[in-house]
């Protein structure tokens, strides 16, 4: 195995070019190995400016959000009521009921038998629902949403909701953020080195539905509170915050006609302003030409009532309407901080979810108890490694430095693979690049100790070495093994910080294959070749 | 040169009663310890709830923040100091009430009593019951298959017999760590689970060593007719340095992680350390005793299966 020894140095040579280029990129070459303005430089960081950092070491807010998607599906279909009524009464068929049964049927009763043939025709209009059961002698239909129309509009209220999200994230202004379907109905968000993450979760998770209706100024407000409000009306709130302890003091009932009028999807922009008069400060949005038009003619037909703007199912605010209003543009109030209006102004700008949202995991860490788990976690590492350097050298002498010298370049590669791979580095992983300096060397012992024994059987220094390694070489890939088969179910069944662990686990083992066998064996050649006679072996 | 066993020749299988014995008693605390807790304490990661680590800017009495808690009545908190006496661990239970909603009032408490000083919020963990329960699930999945990794592997490799001694001396060692952990008032977290499975594929380690060495000394010949017994005592006491010397290097980096690598870190590296501790007396003292008492036991099956059928034979 004394052979190839100029091939074996052009191997190691490589290794540890390639580890370093990676781990420090000279300019040119790290946008070509990163992407333009990938893995940015970190300044005065104790770590390799390419190594990516969990957000438990950068600090920064991991979320899982469950998507309420049946919401989604129940609005389309309460929409869709509407619409066949509304196509039904077009052609003079009168309706005594068409409201969502369910999260996806739909009930319809005729006023009387005899339109039944009519009905049918206006129903053909409908093709996304199937008729699932008829009585023509009582003129009632129930429809449901066809299967694959339902799988489709959960689908698209995923993706919907994750467009948003990203929309509202930019416009927060979040660097490389992470924002992807996970699961069935579920959002994975990550944003690493928010500064406010209390700000941040609010901004995502808010549904933001705004929606304007007119207050029904007839209704008894008492009784619709005690006994519900009265049919095609609805009951909501608004609660009155108090401007300096900004607790809610008090809930204001309203009663407000079904039929939305207006939503946000009507608007073109919105933005953060401030009175002048009272300093409070408010959103102004403006509507898109359509929304313009629309608000223009029902402002104009209906001066004198109070137009409520719903935010979320909370009235925000009822205004009365006092003269048309051409410009398209309107104010919404209800005691906003700053921050709060300029948020409500990104949310409005990035749309309403498609369907409300949950927040079903989080991980926040801020960015002071990351740069403390790093610091804390490189004294780990350090202290680890210099225990263990001392420890091997003690013990095996010149053959214990070799093993030491091997160990550098386990680390070396270790980091150097994870920042080729884009492998996150998380606080777990820290603790397993600590772990990996204890069971690297344990390569080295198995092969040390076999080599003493057969040093013992009276073979020659060279012949030691060679049995030593080829012997231990099995007993090697089987600890390998092992470690390789936990790290790797902890990898699949893991999640974040905890696959960081499996991370550094496996190719810090898979990487003393090459370091403790291959590179101790090559340090090993290149000591005693060519040198005349072996007489001793500094083990 | 610097030798830490030479020429060893303890009686490992001899005495293998006496650490059946211990190993029991070991086991026993430990689990004795985990029942009086009403089982293996979870948690958030499992159990689901609300963590929020808390930093004061001067060390308040854990009662001013109990009762600033107490005000929002988010249900039974748990307040623990973390590593400094301004730092404190916060659990709140799962309540009704969204989790963005319980960290801006707990905030907010905190903020209310001008003498806890400004708290500064340094991380906060949520789990929701249906990530606590998945999470849950597949922490016993990725132990079972874990395991059944390293069975297969150990049947391929060397024999059933081998295999099913690794797997025991496996639970071993994870009753011990766990044992240990309720003893220590540790809980149940993802990375304690990580640990586990790392002690899990590590601890294996040196029992396959141990077993390497048995078929190499047979493949040889070597001392032909030796009792099955005293061929084993032979190979783990050939093992014993590389066992207990690759045992010292990692005890020695995850102690050094015990004693610096921080607070968050502390209860993976307890479980390592304990881990490789229990993992290297497992391999030294059970795996190739077990392979020894089962061996005769089936073998006294065997003779007594064959006197019984030369008794059948003669009647």
């Amino acid at each position: 195995m004394r052979r190839y020894l100029g091939l074996r140095i052009a191997i190691v040579l490589a290794v540890i070019l390639g580890s370093l280029i990676y781990l420090y990129p000279p300019p040119g070459i790290r946008e070509y190995l990163y992407g333009p303005g990938g893995a940015l430089a970190r300044k005065g960081g104790l770590l390799p400016p390419t190594l990516n950092l969990g957000l438990d070491l950068q600090g920064g807010i991991h979320l899982v959000l469950g998507v309420d998607v049946d919401k989604a599906l129940e609005s389309q279909v309460e929409r869709a009521a509407a619409d066949i009524r509304g196509s039904l009464e077009k052609k003079g068929i009168g309706v005594t009921q068409a409201a969502r049964q369910g999260t996806t049927e739909i009930v319809l009763q005729l006023a009387s038998p005899q339109s039944w043939n009519d009905a049918l025709i206006v129903l053909n209009e409908f093709p996304a629902y199937d008729r699932k059961s008829a009585d023509q002698s009582a003129g009632r239909i129930l429809l449901a949403l066809r299967e694959r129309e339902a799988a489709t509009q959960r689908d698209l209220a995923i993706r919907q909701g994750i467009e948003t999200i990203r929309n509202r994230v930019d416009q927060f202004g979040v660097a490389e953020p992470t924002i992807q379907q996970q699961g069935e109905n579920r959002i994975l968000i990550q944003l690493p080195g928010v500064q406010d993450p209390e700000r941040a979760k609010a901004l995502i998770g808010k549904t933001a539905l705004l929606e304007f209706k007119f207050v029904d100024e007839q209704a008894d407000v008492e009784k619709a509170v005690r006994e519900g409000p009265p049919e095609g009306r609805e009951l909501l709130w608004q609660r009155v915050i108090d401007k300096q302890t900004r607790q809610e003091v008090r809930r204001v009932p309203f009663v407000v006609h079904r039929k939305t009028l207006l939503t946000g999807a009507d608007l073109a922009t919105a933005r953060m302003s401030i009175d002048q008069t009272t300093s409070e400060s408010y959103v102004s949005v403006t509507f898109n030409d359509v929304g313009a038009r629309v608000f223009a003619e029902l402002s104009e037909k209906n001066v004198g009532r109070h137009l409520a703007i719903i935010l979320d199912g909370n009235v925000h605010s009822a205004p009365v309407i006092r003269e048309r209003i051409p410009s398209g543009q309107a104010q919404i109030t209800g005691g906003f901080t700053p921050e709060a209006a300029t948020d409500l102004a990104i949310v409005f700008r990035a749309g309403a979810l498609p369907a409300p949202v949950k927040i079903l995991e989080e991980r926040t860490v801020g960015p002071s108890l990351g740069a403390d788990s790093i610091r804390q976690g490189m004294i780990a590492i350090l202290a680890s490694a210099a225990i263990v350097f001392l420890f091997m050298l003690v013990y095996y002498r010149l053959s214990g430095l070799i093993a030491d010298v091997a160990l550098l370049l386990n680390l070396l590669v270790l980091l150097g693979v994870m920042a080729g791979f884009h492998a996150t580095l998380t606080l777990p992983g820290i603790a397993g690049i600590a772990l990996t300096i204890g069971m690297a060397v344990d390569t080295n012992i198995i092969i040390f100790e076999r080599i003493r024994e057969e040093l013992r059987t009276g073979k020659t220094v060279r012949a030691s070495i060679d049995s030593g390694f080829s012997r231990a070489f099995r007993t090697v890939v089987d600890t390998h093994v092992t470690v390789l088969v936990s790290g790797f179910i902890l990898y699949e069944f893991g999640t974040g910080p905890v696959k960081g662990f499996a991370v550094t686990l496996m190719i810090g083992i898979a990487a003393s294959l090459f370091t403790a066998v291959f590179f101790t064996r090559f340090l090993f050649d290149l000591l005693y070749t060519g040198r005349r006679r072996v007489e001793s072996l500094s083990i | 040169m610097w030798q830490l066993f030479k020429d060893s020749a303890y009686d490992f299988i001899g005495k293998r009663r006496w650490a059946y014995l211990v190993s029991v008693i070991f086991i026993a605390v430990g689990l004795v310890s985990v029942w009086r807790e009403g089982g293996i304490r979870y948690g958030i990661d499992f159990s689901g709830g609300t963590l929020i680590q808390v930093r004061f800017e001067q060390a308040p009495p854990v009662e001013r923040i109990r009762r600033a808690l107490d005000q929002i009545r988010l249900g039974e908190s748990v307040i623990q100091e973390f590593g400094d006496p301004r730092e404190f661990i916060l659990r709140l239970p799962l309540t009704e009430v969204p989790p963005e909603e319980v960290t801006r009032r707990v905030q907010e408490a905190l903020a209310a009593d001008p003498s806890l000083g400004k708290p500064e919020i340094r991380r906060v963990e949520f789990v929701g019951p249906q990530v606590g329960r998945a999470l849950q699930l597949q922490a016993l999945q990725a132990v079972f298959y874990g395991m059944i990794g390293i069975l297969i592997y150990v049947v391929i490799r060397f024999d059933f017999k081998g295999g099913v001694a690794s797997i025991l001396a496996i639970v071993h060692d994870v009753l011990v760590c766990l044992g240990a952990m309720s003893l220590t008032g540790r809980e149940m977290s993802l990375p304690v689970l990580a640990a586990l499975l790392t002690i899990i594929g590590y601890s294996v380690n040196d029992t396959i060593v141990a077993y390497d060495r048995i078929r190499e000394n047979r493949g040889k010949g070597f001392k032909k007719g030796l009792p099955f017994a005293e061929q084993i005592n032979i190979a783990i006491n050939q093992t014993l340095s590389r066992t207990v010397l690759t045992a010292l290097t990692t005890f020695m980096a995850t102690s050094v992680l015990l004693f610096f690598g921080g607070k968050v870190l502390e209860d993976l590296a307890f479980v390592l350390t304990v881990g490789v501790i229990t993992g290297t007396y497992s391999t030294i003292y059970i795996a190739g005793a077990l392979i020894v008492d089962w061996t005769a036991w089936a073998e006294a099956r065997a003779r007594r299966a064959k006197k019984a059928v030369a008794k059948a034979g003669s009647a």
